[in-house]
């Protein structure tokens, strides 16, 4: 089985957002794979386990997304793709980076495409959604669960809390949603052997594509931190009056009762 | 600029939902004095028209199809898809839903058009029409603006106000027949998790547990207090990681982010990535055993104990105000 991995580097969960002159500060921040990402790339590695075939993860970026991919790689994926638009796109949205994995994409005869169902940057969601619309293959969001029999798919999804169970068939993209799996770090052997595995490198015109084909859509003109939230309250004296005048409060001063 | 905006009414057991009236409101501003019209798609719709009519929408088209019985995202865009080839918009609104979520790109995709997702505020400033939307969970946010095409967007839920409700409004109705073919994605089942139907996104109010629940069983209280306020309890990592709850109900930068009303944390800590899915709501009450616990920092009210005793009596202290009022 021919499968395919989108990949996005993003900021650690752990890291606070800080400005620099309007913009958000990248400047010493540890990066991970977006971590709905990391179950796509698990879900790969089991089903190619299972089914046979090989893994290969794409990432549109710049040169720093090569750490990402080769965890992806130590992991247990087979090849990678980074495409490099730094130097071609200043400002991308969702529907430049989708137009060039779609580029990318549209001749790989691809079986199974995997995504997060969103990255916690940006937290659009678009990219998987886009890439299946454009390559004209059906895709299935926020899966918990997927099976694959033949050509056969069937699937849960987490649809606001319900989930849904759906058949459909291969060539298919999927989105992954927490708990589909618990994804594996990478062993040290993994580590070792992903320094050897292929990583090819492209640009904008290795695709054929010009930066005016690319051009985004959409623009930030703006972004801000949220005002600090300043700590409120803490109740004391008995347990039952606490809670009293937490009602009271509640009622009264917040109005939201 | 007077624009048409077309607006998805989604509908949710029989009935359609807050967030596309909210949708609505959005819509008035995009439109600047131009024509709303609201969408409905589904196998029998027209019970729901007038209400679109009623929260601002000033027609309404239908597309009714028997496999639109349930979503798709086959069905779905092609329907839509074919309201906006006939109707050729400006603007375009649907609230960011698990639907609004799924469909919405793959028609702009198709639309080759741009498209804001998860919008939390929207106004009309220096002839353009400015997005605000969170990033990073809502450690920051952006405001954004289309620079070609369509004005796409997804509302997310309980953050701009419908508009006031107005029984007097008439709006011409018509339907739109759309050959649906090819359904590639089928619903063989719907399995029912959620809480008393009352959706963790659009719930006015959240009770949510931590580690400090202990246990499956731990989380009744929870959901007691929930039911008693209307509202739909949540969780933080540590409670779906240690199996007290099911990780659909996880609130946090991976997981939901909420904005109801009001947030009742229960026994959770506060890490870093909980505050980003929870910390604009507009009031935050912390119940915890310890009083150097993050999650104070960011609660409006808090209560230091045990979340075992505090919230039976809280759920008992709201259900007398329930009767007074």
């Amino acid at each position: 089985m021919n499968i395919y991995v989108l990949l996005k580097r993003t900021f650690d969960t752990e890291e606070k957002i800080t400005l620099s002159g309007g913009k958000i500060n990248e400047d010493g921040v540890e990066c991970i794979i977006n971590p709905y990402d990391e179950f796509a790339i698990e879900e790969a590695i089991q089903v190619r386990d299972a089914h046979g075939g090989e893994v290969t993860v794409v990432s549109v970026g710049s040169e720093d997304s090569e750490k990402q991919l080769r965890t992806a790689l130590a992991m247990g994926a087979d090849k990678a793709a980074l495409i490099n638009i730094e130097d071609d796109v200043e400002n991308g949205d969702q529907f430049t980076t989708a137009k060039i994995l779609t580029e990318y994409l549209k001749d790989k005869g691809a079986d199974l495409i995997l995504a997060g169902n969103v990255a916690i940057d940006g937290g659009s969601g678009q990219v998987g959604p886009r890439v299946a619309g454009l390559l004209g293959i059906p895709y299935v969001t926020t899966i918990t669960n997927l099976e694959i029999d033949g050509s056969n798919v069937t699937i849960t999804r987490d649809v606001e809390g319900d989930s849904e169970v759906i058949e459909t068939t291969l060539p298919l993209l999927v989105t992954a949603q927490q708990g589909l799996n618990e994804p594996r770090y990478p062993s040290l052997p993994g580590i070792m052997k992903a320094k050897k595995k292929p990583l090819e490198e492209l640009e904008l015109d290795d695709l054929d594509l010009e930066e005016e084909d690319v051009e985004a859509k959409t623009k930030t003109i703006e972004v801000y931190l949220p005002p600090k939230k300043e700590a409120g309250k803490v109740l004391s004296g008995d347990l039952g009056d606490q809670v009293k005048e937490l009602v009271h409060l509640l009622h009264t001063e917040a109005k939201v009762i | 600029m007077a624009r048409k905006v077309l607006v998805l009414g989604e509908i949710r057991d029989g009935a359609l939902r807050n967030v596309s009236f909210e949708a609505l409101a959005a819509a008035k501003t995009i439109a600047e004095g131009g024509e709303i019209v609201g969408v409905l798609i589904g196998d029998s719709v027209s019970a729901l028209n007038k209400e679109l009519i009623y929260y601002g929408a000033d027609r309404v088209v239908q597309v009714e199809n028997e496999k639109l019985n349930q979503y798709t995202s086959d069905g779905f865009s092609q329907a839509l898809l074919a309201v906006i080839e006939q109707e050729n918009p400006e603007g375009l609104v649907l609230g960011h839903t698990s639907i609004g979520k799924d469909v919405s790109p793959r028609v702009a995709g198709k639309l080759s058009s741009g498209l804001i997702s998860d919008v939390t505020a929207i106004e009309a400033a220096g002839g353009n029409i400015v997005f605000t939307r969170p990033i990073y969970s809502g450690k920051a946010f952006e405001k954004k603006i289309v620079t070609d095409g369509l004005i796409f967007a997804t509302i997310r839920p309980n953050n701009i106000a419908p508009l006031k409700k107005d029984e007097g409004r008439s709006g011409e109705v018509t339907s739109l027949s759309v050959e649906i073919k090819d359904l590639r994605t089928i619903i063989k089942e719907v399995v029912r998790k959620a809480t008393d139907g009352v959706d963790l996104s659009e719930a006015k109010v959240v009770v949510s547990g931590g580690r400090g629940v202990k246990s499956v069983e731990g989380f009744q209280p929870l959901k007691e207090l929930a039911q008693v306020l209307g509202g739909a309890v949540g969780a933080s990592r540590g409670a779906c990681d240690a199996d007290y709850c099911d990780y659909s109900l996880q609130i946090g930068q991976t997981g939901k982010v909420v904005t109801p009303d009001l947030y009742i944390a229960c026994g959770i800590s506060g890490a870093i990535q909980h505050l980003a899915g929870m910390s604009n709501s507009k009031v935050i009450v912390a119940i915890n055993k310890d009083p150097e616990a993050n999650i104070f920092k960011v609660a409006d009210y808090g209560i230091v104990g045990d979340l075992f005793e505090v919230v039976p009596l809280l759920t008992e202290e709201f259900k007398k105000l329930k009767v007074h009022s």
